[in-house]
């Protein structure tokens, strides 16, 4: 729908107007539109990378191509969450004088430690090959983002953030043309505000995905055009970020600490990870496997709880709290890869998941897939087409290059934990030792959602109370995120059957929601007067980690886009 | 008539601030930096007074560093016609600031001088002040209307008794009050268009005005943690409490 809709003469603009606001969706149906070569949904690491090199091919063969990107985020770098340590590879690639154009690369790691926790003890084990970091860089993810979004704008793409890819466009043969950003100033009520600006259609010959772990768009994608008939479920877990300040004799630039067991239960996969940056930066945070049984157990309680540590507790004593976010991550690597490809558009970076479980990262691989798709489209382009184009050369390239490589070989590590830490430990050393990843078998990989156990049959967590120098409740740290949305729009988090919430969540799970949502949006409330319950739904709260629309025992919550610029505001994470 | 409207480039109001560990200022290290939402108002009056057919032309002008250029064009996709930047790193004190938009206004001429009555970062609440001194224009504070009648100005202030009604003569200096309007979203169209607008930049040097300091900062700190609340049963409770804890009663 748009300016192609033709109104017959003498209808006049009341008349319009009125039928607009007569539709079913409430929206007014005029929008604009833009046309480009190549639309990029999403500024992140593995978008921003397809981006500068569409560019850099099209000014060494001196061809004119048109590439724009949009970001939800209300800048480049908002929504950005990882650890992170880097590994350089791809980077090298891309921009080879990286250095030399300031990459806010500078701190190289020193030394790794992988450290089996009990509650009091802390026991060092050999860090696995996979996590050896020689060579890599501790970084903020977010500023390598912007430095990106730099180099991408000095190149010539056409950058927007603040605008939310809220709606794939198709032509009638069911090709994508483009997406569509979502209307801004829509009230609560669905209605159009007076501020009401239509978004706007931004058509392509190629659309890239590029939205990072479960993009709200590539889920439709996947549901519509069966990406992931031939693959293994996607598995996820859910990351937990703190950036803080620590006094500077506790400060160790480049150390990189890894942890698993205590306060994690034996037959949840989990972990933490900490590392010391420069400026007396410490980024900590936790990771738990989105496929945990437990409904009571709490991802963010799990991670206060690990600050706790007689080994974890000296480093933030005496420091501050700088900054908190959440994420979700893509765990299932090679087994859970959808088809990448499909006329008008193909998905790149972890929307397609192409982390590294046992080396901890993605960022590498999500770029190297950005780069790989931008030359395969680069050179699909080049041929006259007649009708969408289906980049099928890009999978081909991506699987003789180092990334399938990659997560080939290290493709059972993850599943491996099935069997619990132990058992996960154990497999993963004969798989890494003994076969070198060359395994005669694939384990499989399952899904999230389905995994909990009933409330009954579990046992109930009791956690800390926060003693807010060290632990922290749900609020304040979602205030150090510096997420804001227009609280005047349609509540993004939509329960496909509202009634679900209490008959399948609160009944048999006790809405778990409650527990694995790190920014407390999701609340039971009892009414005083008659006992009723609801879920109250906080979604200007929401970190747009994606969790819920996750681990939902049933499905029943959809994540979509909210308002463009809404969102967490991440300075340094 | 032409219209000039000044834009301050802002940590954004939704951005977490930290005071620096040695307490010499704030940490802007990868903060978002926008609009100043005053200055934002005051765009959007003067593309409203446009659009009315009020104003033919609309001037924006910023005073800050080379980033401030993305402020600039923001206020371009707005509706601005076209802008002129002042280069300046660092902090500048609004007295400054003041000469340096009376230089702009004297080579620019424009009618109407629209600004947002204060920046959300200083907080100063002087720079319109100052400008209509050294241009001994009349000035109209804290604007929450306007209105224009028979050849003059009526400007609605909001002021602590209620509402006040300033007539003035143009040329005159505006600031404005958030109730003044709502702020239009930007849309993409017009965005990709104020990329092509006109940006000109000059450097105070070349206005011929001292942006040297004459304050010195000698510490910032956060305010002081708020301590935790009680939960009080009874009104009896609250007045005893008031009365012989907080003593305020």
């Amino acid at each position: 729908m748009g300016r192609s809709i033709h109104w017959p003469a003498g209808i006049n603009r009341a008349y319009r107007l009125i039928l607009c606001i007569g539709d079913r969706t409430g929206k007014l149906m005029e929008r604009e539109s833009m046309e480009f070569d190549v639309v990029i949904v999403g500024g992140g690491p593995s978008g921003l990378s397809a981006a500068i090199r569409l560019r850099q091919l099209a000014a060494a063969s001196g061809r004119e191509l048109s590439v724009c990107v949009v970001e939800k985020g209300a800048e480049l770098g908002a929504h950005i969450l990882s650890g992170a340590v880097m590994e350089p590879r791809a980077l090298d690639e891309l921009l080879p004088d990286w250095q030399a154009k300031g990459a806010p690369l500078t701190v190289a790691c020193a030394d790794d430690n992988f450290i089996f926790l009990t509650e009091r003890r802390a026991v060092g084990l050999m860090a696995p090959p996979q996590m050896n970091n020689h060579g890599n860089y501790i970084v903020s993810l977010g500023n390598v983002v912007r430095w990106l979004g730099v180099q991408a704008e000095e190149a010539g793409v056409e950058v927007f953030p603040g605008f939310a890819a809220a709606e794939v466009l198709y032509d009638p043969s069911g090709a994508v043309r483009g997406v569509a950003t979502g209307d801004m100033g829509i009230g609560k009520d669905g209605k159009p505000t007076e501020n009401h600006t239509p978004g706007v259609e931004l058509l392509a010959k190629q659309t890239i995905f590029a939205e990072g772990v479960r993009g709200s768009l590539t889920k439709s994608l996947i549901s519509r055009l069966h990406l992931d008939k031939d693959c293994n479920p996607q598995t996820y877990g859910i990351g937990i970020k703190e950036l803080w300040e620590v006094d500077p004799s506790q400060h160790r630039p480049g150390r990189i600490e890894h942890t698993v067991g205590w306060p994690l239960d034996r037959e949840t996969y989990g972990g933490s990870f900490l590392y010391h940056l420069d400026n007396n930066q410490v980024a900590v945070g936790y990771v738990v496997g989105l496929d945990y049984k437990n409904p009571y157990l709490s991802p963010f309680e799990e991670f206060q709880r690990f600050k706790t540590h007689p080994a974890v507790r000296r480093i933030f004593e005496s420091g501050r709290r700088l900054s908190y976010g959440a994420r979700a991550l893509a765990e299932g690597g090679f087994q859970s890869i959808p088809r990448l490809t499909f006329p008008g558009g193909l998905l790149v970076g972890d929307t397609a998941g192409f982390l590294n479980v046992p080396k901890i990262k993605g960022i590498h691989t999500a770029m190297k897939s950005g780069m790989v798709a931008a030359e395969a489209i680069f050179a699909a382009l080049e041929k006259p087409a007649s009708g969408a184009l289906e980049v099928t050369a890009y999978p081909a390239m991506l699987k003789a290059s180092w990334v399938w490589k990659e997560l080939y070989l290290s493709r059972n590590i993850r599943p491996s934990f099935h069997w619990g830490l132990w058992g996960g430990i154990l497999y993963s050393a004969l798989d890494t030792y003994l076969f070198r990843g060359r395994a005669p078998w694939t384990l499989k990989v399952h899904s999230d959602h389905d995994q909990l156990r009933d409330a009954r049959d579990s046992v109930p967590i009791a956690y800390p109370k926060p003693d807010n120098t060290l632990t922290f409740d749900r609020l304040s740290s979602v205030f150090l995120s510096g997420a804001v949305h227009e609280e005047n729009q349609p509540c993004h988090l939509q329960l496909k059957d509202p009634s679900i919430a209490l008959t399948v969540n609160l009944a048999r799970y006790d809405s778990p929601e409650q527990r694995y949502c790190p920014a407390a949006v999701y609340e039971i409330v009892t009414e005083a007067g008659d006992n009723s319950s609801h879920l109250h739904i906080s979604a200007s709260n929401c970190l747009h980690c994606k969790s819920c629309d996750i681990k939902d025992p049933t499905q029943n919550i959809n994540w979509v886009v909210p308002e463009g610029g809404g969102g967490p505001n991440y300075p340094n994470m | 008539m032409k219209a000039l409207v000044a834009v301050k480039r802002v940590v954004d109001y939704n951005a977490t601030i930290l005071v620096k560990a040695d307490g010499s200022g704030i940490d802007t290290n990868n903060l978002k930096f926008s609009i100043n939402p005053f200055d934002e108002v005051a765009v959007e009056e003067a593309v409203r007074l446009k659009e009315a057919g009020m104003v033919s032309e609309i001037v924006v002008v910023s005073i800050g560093p080379a980033q401030a250029q993305d402020t600039l064009r923001n206020a371009l996709a707005m509706g601005g016609d076209r802008a002129i930047l002042v280069t300046v790193d660092g902090d500048v004190e609004p007295l400054a600031v003041a000469k340096l938009l009376r230089a702009v206004v004297e080579s620019e001429k424009p009618d109407l001088v629209i600004l947002g009555k204060q920046a959300i970062d200083g907080d100063c609440n002087q720079t319109g002040q100052m400008l209509a001194a050294l241009l001994g224009w009349p000035q109209g504070t804290f604007a929450s209307a306007l209105a224009f009648k028979d050849g003059e100005l009526n400007v609605i202030r909001e002021i602590d008794s209620g509402n006040e009604t300033v007539s003035l003569q143009l040329p005159a200096v505006i600031t404005a009050d958030l109730r003044l309007n709502t702020p239009r979203y930007v849309s993409l169209p017009n965005i990709m268009k104020a990329k092509k607008k006109p940006l000109a930049t000059t450097t105070p040097a070349t206005l011929g005005v001292d942006v040297a300091a004459r304050q010195r900062v000698l510490k910032v700190e956060p305010p002081a943690k708020r301590k935790a609340g009680i939960k009080v049963g009874s009104v009896a409770e609250l007045v005893a409490k008031l009365k012989n804890e907080a003593k305020v009663i």
